[in-house]
């Protein structure tokens, strides 16, 4: 089948779809986007987690068919050109990636709640990011990463940027 | 007791450059902005035009003969473009880390429950797995042995023709009936954990003009991959290149093959760019996993705590095949008593082969394991002689120039007691009552306790692990150095075989150029065969070795440099240093520019770099230098458990490791981080359940790992007691953690249940059992 | 396979009588994993997604009227005051991925023993409001679940929605997992007091073929409440009726071993959380006066 979305802010088709397959196969296959990660195909991990229609999923328990017409941006789409957005520069100075395979997933789990919450506590935080399983850093950097990256928004967001 | 204080150590050579980004540094990872915009290319992100999918057809049965296979209606399938079978192997059937046991495709047996029999190519992987469906193979179900122990039993199945025994490694020193005062032991369990790591199994495999084939995968080590490639495909090694594919972590469980042959075969036969990504299902088969193991202990003691000998049972289940059974071991006989100095030892370890999955490298290799079993003896031993738990481990704890188990002088920093007290003093936790938010509680938001039942606990474990391979392995690491101006500027190149996959061994290659070199500029260059092995990404080796060899490489880099230098100058090389772009003299002078000494040539050195010999031991005494470097570390663990319902929180994850020299302090906290979380989950949660020779839990919703709300705040305080035999004085990071870690978990809950608990991981039902 | 994308209630139900064995899909969270490994190939999927009437919910006549394609994040959002034993278990879903995308009508649907929302809906005697083109029905919850993951759907009907009534006295929800978050129930308990009737509900989770009620305990404490007048005084729980109340929930569970957790685990947790729960419960009833 055909489907048509957009996806990072760009109309995108693609077809012969096979009805089964997930969204997260679709982006990753398909439209040349592999940065949703595929590590565990039944939403216990969080590595493919990207926004449908603003709302955080795991892409691999979204049916492709699911995302017709509908708005999805992945973690590919969260940079402005060339800038970082404070979550993944974040991510990068904390020492929060190791292997990265969590990376993006968790980049797209921490933006949203970032956007959400100003000031989030260790326990809002560790809450918001329970779907994201990482095997590398026991978790310690990726809250450093979460909190620097909360502080530098609530500075922006205060000094009006 | 001295005071912890950071020592410093191995300073670099006068040599050392004032670029930002050396030795003792944290710069950021060169990958990292890569991975957090999702452009990092991992094995299975790989895409070719005109690439087609690989699927491979897997026995449903520990121990089976195959009677026959049909493949006629899978190749049938319209979109099939090829079914593979031990038929279709052009070399030899066989590979494997240490021996070449097992089959690329099963032949005549299966004898593992997922071993693969056929393989697939299609033009979608959803086609690929239906005509994997389409292959009939008929089977006729033979007996299995399914238990390490009974493996031993004469009587019991054979799973290979030369018996179910793959090691039995012995130590007898001392006296050979030794008795004591006091007499403690236990028998201890250990479930099979798995690395679950999160990228799955996957590469890319290019067939290439020459016949040979390109293949690009996540390993640990290419070297050994591309030997075990060359001999299934009957081809050499210039016509099978490896490259390293973005690496989503390994921890041991990439040492092995899992695809590389697979795609390689099927790539060659249509002549197409073949991918296989396992699913994480697949991936729990695809693998080898950390050996289950049976322990029996006994330590006999003077009243005063001071262990006068150890004897030891260990049974590793290996599963269908051997794997890096033999070295694991090596690992759980040689370091089975832990840090401590025990003058008469009896061990008996041994490595089965059973019709269970196979098992081999996971971090901590052999000695996770036996940490649970001694460790709990320590605390019982303490407890019997009403003496305090850390104590006792201090007045037994090894100490530089003590001989270990195996005969082998500790010659350098072991630092058991100090580690100990520095754990034993960091602050606690606020006490479990000051606790309300249901997310700090045992159980969490799933609100099975306001704080009922809550009782808190506190462990203690320490460990010593070998860094690099052992018993006389000729262990080396290759490394390529190149230095030229390029745009006015110098630049580093620097090329090894050595895996990164995601310990930041790239980050410290360039801090050594930048150290060594002086330049601020290093590329590193992709990971491939086309430069000489760096061994394998384990054993916590890498830093050590290839860091080493790497070390070395600049190092005859710059002496070229300088000697040309020199001989422009008329001056002796000796007098120079290499800063940045400049020569300097020993005055400080600047007195010449690198860019007009090398013109536009590149100066560029392989070096082969090996650590010190190690011996093979004495086979009836187990006796001999066994191991190169040993690294230490301790844990305290801080524990709520719901003593009703077999629930626990972690509360403090708190460790206390020598280190060495910190080559990236960063990068080690997140070694240890990371190590120590792995740890934690196999005292608590992480089991592949087997039963009957099946996997019953082959998922991420059963086969558990710990999530973020799971893990405690980790208080770390790193040591640095340089190792003068090893470059810098570092000492390996990545796998102590690991060790101590979940023995420290296990204490706690003993202690706040007041339960035994001589199995891990503990279950919530071990917990409330009466 | 075919994709059948209905835009309407009535579109969805048409095409359900065409296709009787298409499977519904909502948030995929349990269709999407049999697809990913393999373990079913339905000739047709029937994406809900898009029908605007599940995705709502209102009071209707007294009574919460939630849309079976309400996500659980939703639920816990916009629903704790109504729904709060609904909601606590829903806090428990998953990961806040699963909860923005599951729905409490593919919990119903796919009617494993271990859905969290089960014990939820069932101590809150919730009705479940089926549909076809030949007409609407509603049943109790309890009798919604007729074995290991089936229900009572015929092949041509849809759910459409779960009606509750808002609670005239405290709920609460446990459930055990051997990790701290995203795990799926090795035993659950929903507890809701209803003053107003001089009742108790009850649900089991993870301890029986089906979700299923503790009747017998239910009745044990509606009538020792009753007795002592404690519905109105709310005086202090005598010493022993909230264990009792837990043995007599254990004894109405039937559970087996499995990879999650003993049978003989599941009775005693099942205990454990139901006095507890109790304990609780009673504590907020009492501060509630």
């Amino acid at each position: 089948m055909r489907i048509t979305t957009t996806v990072n802010g760009e109309p995108r088709e693609i077809d012969d779809v096979w009805e089964g397959e997930s969204l997260l196969y679709a982006l990753r296959e398909r439209m040349g986007l592999p940065g949703s990660k595929n590590a565990c195909d039944q939403g216990e991990c969080g590595s493919c987690t990207v926004y449908l229609d603003a709302v955080p999923v795991c892409a691999c328990l979204v049916a492709a068919g699911q995302a017709q017409g509908r708005d999805i941006i992945t973690v590919e789409g969260l940079a402005e050109r060339d800038t970082l957005h404070p979550v993944q520069q974040a991510f990068v100075e904390a020492g929060a990636v190791q292997c990265g395979f969590c990376t993006p997933g968790l980049i797209v789990a921490a933006h949203d709640l970032l956007a959400r919450s100003l000031q989030p506590s260790d326990q809002v935080i560790r809450e918001a990011l329970a779907g994201n399983l990482c095997r590398c850093t026991g978790y310690e950097k990726i809250l450093d990463a979460v909190r620097l990256a909360a502080d530098r928004l609530a500075d922006a967001s205060a000094s009006g940027r | 007791m001295t005071t912890p204080t950071k020592v410093p150590t191995g300073a670099p050579t006068e040599t050392a450059s004032t670029a930002e980004g050396r030795i003792g540094d944290s710069p950021l990872r060169p990958d990292g902005v890569l991975k957090v915009t999702g452009e990092f290319a991992y094995s299975s992100d790989l895409w070719m035009d005109d690439m087609i999918w690989g699927a491979t057809l897997r026995s449903p049965h520990p121990h089976a003969r195959i009677v026959s296979v049909d493949i006629g209606a899978a190749l049938a399938t319209p979109g099939v473009c090829a079914v593979l079978t031990a038929d279709d192997i052009p070399g030899r059937n066989a590979v494997g880390l240490e021996h070449d046991d097992q089959p690329v495709l099963a032949e005549r047996v299966v004898r593992y429950q997922g071993e693969p029999v056929a393989l697939v190519a299609a033009d979608h992987p959803e086609i690929a797995r239906q005509a994997v469906k389409k292959i009939v193979v008929d089977y006729q179900v033979l007996p299995a042995v399914t238990d390490g122990r009974q493996a031993l039993d004469p009587s019991a199945p054979k799973v290979h023709e030369h018996g179910n025994l793959v090691r039995h490694f012995k130590i007898r020193k001392g006296d050979p009936a030794p008795s004591a005062p006091v007499v403690v032991s236990l028998d201890f369990e250990v479930g099979m954990q798995d690395q679950a790591f999160l990228g799955p199994e996957s590469g890319l495999a290019v067939p290439a003009e020459d016949g040979g084939v390109d293949l690009y995968v996540a390993t640990q080590w290419l070297h050994v991959d591309q030997r075990q490639v060359c001999q299934a495909l009957g081809l050499p090694p210039e016509r099978v290149r490896l490259s390293l594919a973005g690496v989503g972590g390994a921890f041991g469980g990439r040492e092995d093959l899992s695809m590389h042959v697979h795609a390689c075969l099927l790539a060659l036969h249509t002549g197409k760019p073949v991918k296989m990504v396992y699913n994480r299902e697949e991936s729990f088969f695809g693998h080898v996993h950390r050996h289950p193991a049976d322990l029996r202990y006994e330590f006999g003691a003077e009243a005063d705590g001071t262990l006068v000998y150890g004897k030891v049972e260990i049974i590793f289940d290996g599963g269908a095949y051997a794997s890096s059974t033999g070295a694991v071991v090596a690992n759980g006989a040689t370091m089975g008593l832990g840090p401590y100095r025990i003058p008469h030892v009896r061990v008996d370890c041994y490595g089965v082969y059973t019709n269970n999955p196979p098992c081999g490298a996971m971090r901590g290799f052999g000695c996770v394991q036996a940490a649970f079993a001694h460790e709990a003896l320590m605390d019982e031993l303490a407890d019997r002689l009403g003496l305090d738990r850390v104590t006792i481990r201090q007045r037994n704890g090894m100490r530089e120039g003590d001989e270990n188990i195996t005969g082998q002088r500790i010659d350098s920093a072991a630092p058991v007691a100090e580690l100990l007290q520095i754990v034993r003093d960091m602050e606690l936790p606020p006490s479990a009552s000051e606790q309300r938010d249901l997310r700090d509680l045992p159980g969490g938001v799933a609100n099975s306790t306001h704080g009922e039942g809550v009782v808190r606990g506190v462990g203690y474990a320490v460990t010593y692990k070998n860094v690099g391979f052992s018993e006389g392995f000729d262990d080396f690491s290759t490394a390529r150095v190149r230095l030229e101006i390029t745009g006015g500027e110098p630049v580093a190149t620097v090329h090894t075989a050595a895996a990164e996959v995601g310990q930041g061994l790239i980050t410290v290659e360039q801090q050594i150029c930048r150290t060594e070199l002086g330049v601020e500029r290093v590329v590193v260059h992709p990971k491939d065969t086309q430069v000489g092995s760096g061994g394998s990404t384990s054993a916590s080796r890498q830093t050590y070795v290839t860091g080493g060899a790497v070390k070395a490489a600049c190092e005859a880099v710059r002496q070229r440099v300088l000697d040309r230098a020199a001989a422009t100058i008329g001056v002796a090389a000796n007098t120079l240093r290499l800063d940045g772009a400049k020569i300097v003299a020993e005055s400080g002078d600047v007195v010449a520019a690198l860019a007009d000494v090398l013109g536009g040539d590149a100066v560029e050195e392989t070096v082969e770099w090996r650590h010190r010999p190690t011996q093979r031991v004495d086979p009836e005494t187990g006796q001999g230098d066994a191991h190169v470097q040993y690294a230490f570390s301790a844990h305290r663990a801080v524990v709520d458990v719901d003593v009703e319902l077999g629930l626990v929180k972690v509360v403090a994850l708190d460790t206390a490791q020598d280190v060495g020299k910190a080559i990236n302090p960063d990068a080690v906290m997140g070694q240890i981080q990371g190590g120590s979380a792995q740890g934690m989950g196999l005292a608590l949660m992480e089991e592949i359940l087997v039963r009957d020779g099946k996997i019953l839990n082959p998922s991420f919703t059963d086969y558990l790992i710990p999530t973020i709300l799971d893990m405690p705040p980790m208080k770390i305080e790193i040591l640095e007691y340089a190792d003068p035999h090893a470059p810098y004085g570092l000492r390996g990071v990545g796998e102590p953690p690991t060790i101590s870690s979940g023995p420290a978990v296990a204490a706690a809950i003993r202690q706040a249940s007041g339960k035994a608990l001589r199995r891990v991981p503990i279950r919530p039902e071990h917990i409330t059992a009466s | 396979m075919d994709f059948l994308q209905p835009r309407s209630w009535a579109e969805a139900l048409e095409a359900k009588a065409a296709h009787p064995d298409a499977v519904p899909i909502a948030g995929g969270t349990d269709v999407m994993v049999e697809l990913n490994f393999d373990v079913r190939r339905p000739p047709a999927l029937l994406d809900l997604t898009r029908v605007e009437e599940l995705t709502e919910w209102s009071m209707d006549e007294g009574q919460v009227r939630l849309g079976a394609g309400v996500t659980y994040a939703r639920v816990i959002t916009e629903l704790g005051r109504e729904l709060p034993g609904l909601a606590m278990a829903s806090r428990t879903v998953g990961s806040p991925q699963i909860r923005n995308r599951g729905t409490v009508g593919g919990n119903l649907g796919a009617a494993s023993p271990a859905g969290d929302s089960h014990p939820a809906l069932l101590a809150a005697e919730a009705q479940v409001e089926l549909a076809s083109l030949s007409g609407t029905r509603t049943m109790p919850v309890s009798d919604f679940y007729t074995g290991v993951k089936r229900n009572a759907l015929e092949p041509d009907e849809l759910i459409a929605a779960i009606l509750i009534t808002p609670p005239s006295g405290p709920q609460q929800f446990c459930k055990i997992g051997t990790r701290n978050a995203m795990v799926i129930a090795v035993s659950a308990f929903g507890l809701a007091l209803h003053p107003d009737r001089r009742a108790v509900g009850t649900g089991i989770g993870s301890a029986a073929p089906t979700p299923r009620r503790a009747r017998e305990a239910e009745q044990f404490l509606a009538q020792a409440l009753d007795e002592d007048g404690l519905w109105d005084s709310r005086r202090d729980l005598p010493a022993g009726l909230a264990h009792d109340f837990g043995a007599r929930v254990r004894a109405a569970a039937a559970p087996i071993d499995d990879v999650r957790g003993t049978a003989a685990y599941r009775l005693h947790s099942l205990a454990v959380m139901a006095r507890r729960a109790l304990t609780w419960a009673w504590d907020d009833y009492q501060k509630a006066a």
